[in-house]
């Protein structure tokens, strides 16, 4: 696929390969504006608040999405995001609780290596005993819901100011929220390079067709570890989010794992590998948000605006699978 | 055949012939020894802690594990797995506790059955026919139940009614404080399913997908008629294992068997059911499902905490799963 696109690079020149590339994201942010402008419709006071409130409550689920991403174009998948994301959580917020600010700027790179570190853990297991990587991170999801637990029972602890700061209020103008800016900021920095070099493409080689991988000399095991810290980088992200958004440790996360499982998908990464980027899944977990959203605005109960969501993942996977099968048959 | 021969190889549990052959053949032996293992560990930390009336409420507690380790069985024999056990059960027994009152046990009973039925419907059509992986699958099932559990919960918030007396007696009572009443139900089940897997013609389909579904379809077999019947079944059995639970702790909430999923997807694994498919027996999870409530008795007996056992859980799931691969060598 690659290969192929690059080949159409030298024919259409760069804003097209640009366009071809992301139509699908190109379209989700249609999708996206189109929603906003509804919104608009049910409830006329919704605004710059609205807006940057949707930033903030979008900020752990768009981590967790971009982690998702990164293991789904491996050919992976990381059921553990959410207990990561509690992990970190609560180590954040315990370590943070009434010290000073500069110590949490220790904190928050310490979590961020320990993310990376339970990635590894993550990856190398799969690795290392060829257990399929859904039932080892399904193992992993309980480990470390249950490491959560042992360092923190019930929410609590707290978080410095400077972190909480940097998800509130807007930028430059009021329209830009400051929680989206951070997020794109900081996915672009850590993403973009990556994807920009060998190992960013080997990713997408493992994914796409992990033998072909192999015999064009990519080491698959290494980079599949990669694609499982990575994961685990982003949602130790997600895990700071939590609690810089909400000011204390949650050791019981949302359902997130299959929140992201849903935004990959419809964020146009395909589950078969090697297809997509991390882009696409942010805007899905923004417009699958925006969603929830207007169902409290209608007035839905929240309970069966679960279920709706629930069913816009079951439907999305299921169209996804479909797509699949058809392009199998051709 | 069992004798290890201790000088050859660092690990001769993983490397000695006859120990991978005994594994290979018949896990039951080696899992059997575990279980006396355990049962001696408990009478050495707790000195006269194993009588009669200890077995009985060892039996009593494992017998609802069992039922849902019964779901993962036969789902895992196909490849697949069923996750939304836990939401179905906590439903069935929900259900018929808050209808119990209107409709009579019979009715409330059967109502709560169809009702597991028809989710069990829609996963194995998800599975089946639209060939999504049935852990995604069954994990946004359990989103939508929860949430449609949640909503009932809200209509049915004035009824004041509880869980049926006779739930209580086949759950929680033991004849001569020894044989729990529940065995009444299992020990025909359990006939049922085994009779199912080893005699029947549906029975050996699910062996034929789960080791070779190519191969299984090739030969005629509608993989996707089977999973449809299969995941019915599996949501029917989820729907009786959480009148059993329901009876056994004299509670109906929606989240009931939240906490007995990745038991229940333990206890297969150790019992010596491949998650790959195609290998398994349920003597070995009945088996495995005793292991595990011997082992949280002891957890609780020395005052571990619940964070403790889901952590040793997972790791279990790992290291059988690596294990039963290493053996196995598929």
């Amino acid at each position: 696929m690659e290969a192929r696109e690059q080949v159409t690079a030298r024919r259409d020149g760069k804003l097209a390969i640009a366009l071809k590339r992301n139509t699908w994201t190109i379209g989700l942010l249609g999708i996206l504006a189109l929603l906003l402008v509804i919104t608009k419709l049910i409830q006329p006071s919704y605004g710059f608040a609205g807006v940057q409130g949707l930033a903030i409550s979008v900020l752990p689920l768009a981590f967790a999405a971009v982690a998702q991403a990164c293991v789904v174009i491996a050919r992976g998948i990381d059921l553990s995001i959410q207990s990561m994301m509690a992990f970190i959580s609560v180590v954040a917020a315990v370590m943070m609780d009434e010290r000073s600010e500069g110590f949490a700027v220790l904190v928050v790179v310490g979590v961020v290596l320990l993310g990376l570190l339970m990635g590894a853990i993550n990856g190398s297991l799969i690795v290392f005993t060829r257990v399929p990587d859904i039932v080892v991170t399904l193992a992993m999801l309980f480990v470390w819901a249950g490491s959560a637990l042992l360092v923190l029972n019930t929410p609590g602890g707290g978080s410095a100011d400077w972190l909480r700061q940097l998800t509130l209020g807007p930028v430059l103008t009021d329209w830009i929220p400051k929680a989206g800016l951070v997020l794109l900021v900081v996915v672009a920095v850590i993403w973009l390079p990556i994807r920009r070099s060998r190992l960013g493409l080997s990713l997408y080689a493992i994914g796409s067709d992990p033998l072909a991988a192999y015999r064009s000399g990519v080491s698959v095991g290494r980079t599949k570890v990669f694609a499982y810290m990575l994961a685990g980088l982003f949602s130790a992200l997600g895990g700071l989010a939590l609690t810089a958004s909400t000011g204390i440790g949650t050791p019981v996360p949302g359902p997130y794992t299959l929140m992201s499982v849903a935004a990959v998908v419809l964020g146009g990464v395909s589950l078969a590998g090697g297809r997509g980027g991390v882009f696409g899944p942010i805007v899905a977990v923004v417009i699958l948000q925006l969603l929830r959203t207007d169902m409290t605005f209608l007035n839905v109960d929240t309970n069966l605006a679960t279920v709706v969501q629930g069913l816009i993942l079951v439907g999305v996977v299921m169209v996804g699978s479909l797509l699949q099968m058809r392009r199998g048959r051709k | 055949m069992s004798v290890i021969d201790t000088s050859t190889g660092r690990s001769p549990w993983l490397s000695a012939a006859g120990m991978k052959a005994l594994f290979r053949e018949r896990p039951i032996i080696p899992l059997l020894g575990l279980l006396a293992l355990l049962v001696i560990l408990s009478q050495v930390i707790r000195p006269g802690i194993v009588t009669p009336n200890w077995a009985g409420v060892m039996i009593r507690t494992a017998v609802p594990l069992a039922i849902l380790a019964g779901c993962q069985t036969i789902t895992m024999l196909t490849g697949g797995i069923d996750l939304s056990v836990g939401a179905v059960a906590s439903m069935s027994g929900f259900l018929v506790a808050t209808l119990v009152g209107d409709t009579g046990l019979a009715g409330a009973i059967v109502i709560a059955l169809v009702v597991a039925a028809l989710f069990g419907l829609v996963n194995g059509i998800g599975a089946g026919v639209f060939r999504v992986h049935p852990l995604i699958m069954t994990l946004a099932m359990s989103l939508v139940v929860l949430g449609l559990a949640n909503v009932w919960q809200l209509i049915r918030v004035q009824t004041g009614s509880g869980v049926p007396p006779e739930f209580r007696t086949i759950g929680a009572d033991m004849f001569f404080g020894v044989i729990p009443v529940s065995l009444l139900l299992f020990a025909p089940l359990a006939l049922l399913i085994v009779y199912t897997l080893n005699r029947t013609g549906f029975g050996r389909l699910l062996y034929a997908i789960g080791d070779n579904e190519v191969a299984s379809r090739l030969s005629g077999a509608k993989s996707w008629q089977v999973l449809t019947v299969l995941y019915v079944i599996s949501a029917v059995l989820a729907g009786v294992a959480g009148f059993v639970l329901s009876g056994l702790t004299n509670t109906a909430s929606v989240t009931l068997a939240d906490s007995a999923v990745l038991p229940s997807v333990a206890a297969a694994v150790i019992g010596g059911t491949s998650i790959f498919g195609g290998r398994g027996t349920y003597t070995g999870t009945m088996v495995g499902a005793l292991i595990l409530t011997v082992i949280t008795s002891i957890l609780s007996s020395l005052g571990y905490p619940e964070a403790v056992r889901q952590i040793l859980f997972g790791a279990m799931i790992v290291l059988v799963a690596a294990a039963y691969t290493r053996i196995v060598g598929e």
